[in-house]
């Protein structure tokens, strides 16, 4: 009998002619998804530009938000929404509110139908540089230029913390509007420090003598979130840039020979090695994650911890009721350049515009609503967290982690500083905290530490990936 | 009569074929393309560059390094899962006494194999959580208190960069040994229980029952076994994604391939350059599942 054999042959025939047929048919309909489509977006606009509509916004063209749903939440967005609805009244508004950026947005940007407005931030961010270096992004000059909605004498560019302008320079243009405004520094409980009569300190000496006296009351002088040694690098660098100048921070961000190799950074590295090797950093907080650390700060087993300003916010659900989240400078190493009332600061949650968005000129109008004091206002009130908008908080009454954190904005004025590097170089970001780890938990040298640090710096910036950047 | 049986049987292969094209094959296809690109990952424009992301990846230290850990995974994962589900499979069939209803497993060896099937249940990040709490660095750590109690001292697990790695081995063999177990029990229980018993009758100690008869007749199953393992180890993505610090552990300690591929992928806006990682971990996957099937062959037994 040959039928077995019979069927079996035919049953494979048939079987690779119907596999053949989808694995084609499929691949294709699959490469549209994943890279194919080329075609440009009208830009909208198009109506009268006016003092009123600097952009020339068609009132019946539709908007498309998509903003990161994550500390803050997406009400303030809704607002936003609310004042450009109250203008263009004919316009249909499309909300999205998400944690997952890039997988949602990254086909829509292949597929050139991207969203008018984006807030990229989060883990789940579209790496910006290559956005903006292949030309994605829409120019942010225009808005730049416009008049403020606040005061038609006033542009925007100078109704915004001039870090704004800075940190907005994204392949050679304004791409990027980053509107939160971060203070960074040492986090203590200040109702814990009255009851002990215990004071921040200014100097290294102070610091270790304040180290000294916390031990003895039973608590762990400092804490950090070691799972993600970013925030402990902060500090680092921090002293570093204090003692040092401005120009530590510009050499690193500029990939400079040598940038790492600075005394100041090696002075810096020495005094963290100083509080661990005195045992004033809480014992296994290497392994903890920013919410196991936060939350043993918040019961007092440590003193202070470094964070950003969206501490206060972060901790509410773990925090006492009676806790008062208060921020302070790093103390000052021996022969310091700047003063020791300033801070690093960042401008954070980045808006882009995308260059093919269908109502380009809808998402530069949403942006200039956005910097008004009315809709930076409600931000600050709805998250507690400040905006980039000069004085748009003015007015507000805040919580002491807001407070504190606007009083050291404040005193720090034009000495508090900057960093770009994390950004520009994505790849190098994790190696080099991973390596400021092993020196906070005392497994290398200061030495060692530049000597790595400088190596990898070495390595980005022969990368022919890397597309190397100066800080003017 | 025969046509529409054929008819009948391509219908049910059309869907599962087209499935498997269009989200297995297809994007397979695309990987090894977009590999010999310099595609971002969020442009619908990119250049080709023929080979140079395997140039730029033998000289990359992490991605060597990954390399090295997923090796130490795929050399301890199997060895140890398949050891431990054996040793616990043959004490759950055949460890308990032999009298003269025949041999038997151990007493209650319902309820071990439940427990030792329960991480299965549990999906990998649940296991990764609870893990990594159990193993915090702290001295209030559960497993730091307990070993401290005992006076064992404690341990940074994670956080130090000589074990963080055996820490995920040790939550990856965990996580498997129960399926494993109920694997080979189910096989073993396969064994007519007379082989064994003519065994023990002839006087074979329980060691050489295990040796001489057990394990040849598990082969095809342990080879299967072997094979799955191999290339979960190459994974271990989840696992170290969610344990370790960075992620990808203290000073690297616990890089692994999946996790290159999805920095560079996802994070550098490197598509090309993490598909070029994804054909390399393709060929390895490939390569170490022919030369075990390979490797472990034996004639079958016939029983």
């Amino acid at each position: 009998m040959t039928t077995p054999n019979n069927l079996s042959r035919r049953l494979f025939l048939q079987r690779a002619a119907v596999g053949t047929l989808l694995a084609t048919g499929g691949s294709t309909i699959l490469a549209a998804c994943a890279s194919g489509g080329d075609d440009a977006g009208t830009g909208g606009g198009g109506a009268e530009q006016t003092a009123e509509n600097p952009f020339g916004v068609k009132a019946a063209d539709p908007l498309d938000v998509v903003i990161f749903k994550g500390g803050y939440g997406d009400d303030y967005a809704k607002f936003h929404e609310s004042l450009y609805k109250k203008k263009f009244g004919e316009s249909a508004i499309k909300h999205t509110g998400t944690t997952e950026i890039t997988p949602t947005l990254q086909p829509r940007f292949n597929g050139g139908n991207p969203p008018d407005v984006i807030d990229n931030s989060g883990a789940k961010m579209l790496p910006v540089s290559t956005l903006a270096s292949s030309g994605q992004l829409a120019d942010l000059t225009p808005l730049l230029d416009a008049a403020s909605i606040d005061d038609p004498a006033v542009k925007v560019r100078d109704s915004v913390e001039p870090i704004t302008l800075e940190a907005a320079q994204q392949a050679g243009k304004p791409a990027v509007l980053n509107y939160v405004l971060t203070v960074y520094g040492l986090w203590y409980n200040k109702k814990l420090f009255t009851e002990k009569g215990w004071e921040p300190a200014k100097t290294w000496a102070e610091f270790l003598t304040l180290c000294e006296t916390i031990k003895k009351a039973g608590i762990a002088p400092l804490a950090h979130q070691g799972k993600h040694p970013y925030y402990i690098g902060q500090i680092l660098l921090d002293m570093a840039v204090k003692h040092g100048g401005k120009d530590v921070i510009k050499a690193i961000d500029g990939l400079e020979p040598n940038a790492w190799m600075h005394p100041s950074i090696k002075l810096a590295a020495e005094a963290l090695l100083e509080l661990k090797k005195k045992d004033y950093i809480l014992k296994g907080t290497e392994g903890l994650d920013h919410i196991q650390s936060q939350t043993a700060w918040n019961q007092g087993k440590a003193a202070f911890i470094p964070s950003g300003s969206w501490l206060e916010n972060e901790q509410k659900p773990v925090a006492p009721k009676d806790f008062a989240t208060t921020v302070t400078f790093t103390p000052l190493l021996d022969g310091a350049k700047l003063p020791v009332e300033c801070t690093e600061i960042s401008a954070g949650e980045g808006f882009i515009v995308p260059e093919k968005a269908k109502n380009k000129a809808g998402g530069l109008e949403y942006l200039r609503l956005m910097l008004s004091k009315e809709g930076a206002g409600k931000f600050t009130e709805l998250t507690g967290s400040p905006t980039v908008v000069k004085g748009a908080a003015e007015g507000l009454t805040l919580s002491p982690g807001a407070a504190s954190s606007s009083a050291l904005l404040k005193s720090g004025a034009d000495n508090n500083w900057s960093t770009y590097f994390g950004d520009w170089y994505s790849p190098m970001r994790d190696p080099l905290y991973s390596i400021v780890a092993e020196l906070v938990a005392a497994r290398i040298t200061s030495d060692e530490f530049q000597k790595r640090a400088q190596k990898l710096a070495d390595d980005t910036a022969k990368d022919p990936k890397t597309v190397k950047r100066t800080r003017s | 009569m025969r046509h529409g049986s054929y008819r009948f049987v391509a219908s049910f292969l059309a869907i599962p074929l087209a499935l498997y094209a269009i989200f297995v094959i297809s994007p397979f296809a695309q990987a090894f393309y977009y590999s010999l690109t310099d595609w971002t990952g969020v442009s619908p424009k990119f250049k080709f560059v023929g080979l140079e992301n395997f140039k730029t990846l033998t000289h990359d230290a992490v991605f060597r390094a990954a390399l090295g850990h997923n090796v130490i995974l795929l050399i301890g994962v199997p060895l140890l899962v398949i050891f431990l589900a054996l040793v616990f499979a043959y004490l759950l069939n055949v460890g308990g006494r032999s009298n003269s209803a025949g041999v038997q497993g151990v007493r209650g060896n319902g309820f071990y194999k439940l427990a030792f099937f329960l991480p299965q249940v549990l999906s990998i990040p649940v296991i990764a959580v609870i893990w990594s709490v159990v193993m915090t660095s702290t001295d209030n750590g559960l497993a730091n208190t307990v070993t401290k109690k005992l006076g064992l001292g404690t341990s940074e697990y994670l956080a130090s960069p000589k074990i963080a790695l055996y820490c995920v081995m040790w939550v990856m063999i965990w996580g498997s040994v129960g399926f494993y177990l109920v694997l080979f029990n189910a096989a073993m229980s396969g064994i007519p229980k007379d082989i064994f018993e003519a065994a023990i009758i002839d006087g074979a100690t329980r060691l050489s029952t295990f040796f001489r008869i057990t394990l040849p007749l598990l082969w095809d199953t342990i080879q299967t076994a072997w094979v799955y393992l191999a290339i979960m180890a190459l994974d271990a993505y989840a696992l170290v994604a969610v344990m370790t610090a960075g992620p990808g552990g203290p000073d690297n300690s616990t890089q692994v391939m999946g996790l290159q591929i999805a920095n560079n992928g996802f994070q550098f806006g490197r598509a090309g350059y993490a598909s070029a990682m994804g054909v390399v971990l393709f060929f390895l996957t490939l390569l170490i599942a022919a030369v075990m099937l390979r490797a472990t062959r034996r004639d079958r037994i016939e029983y």
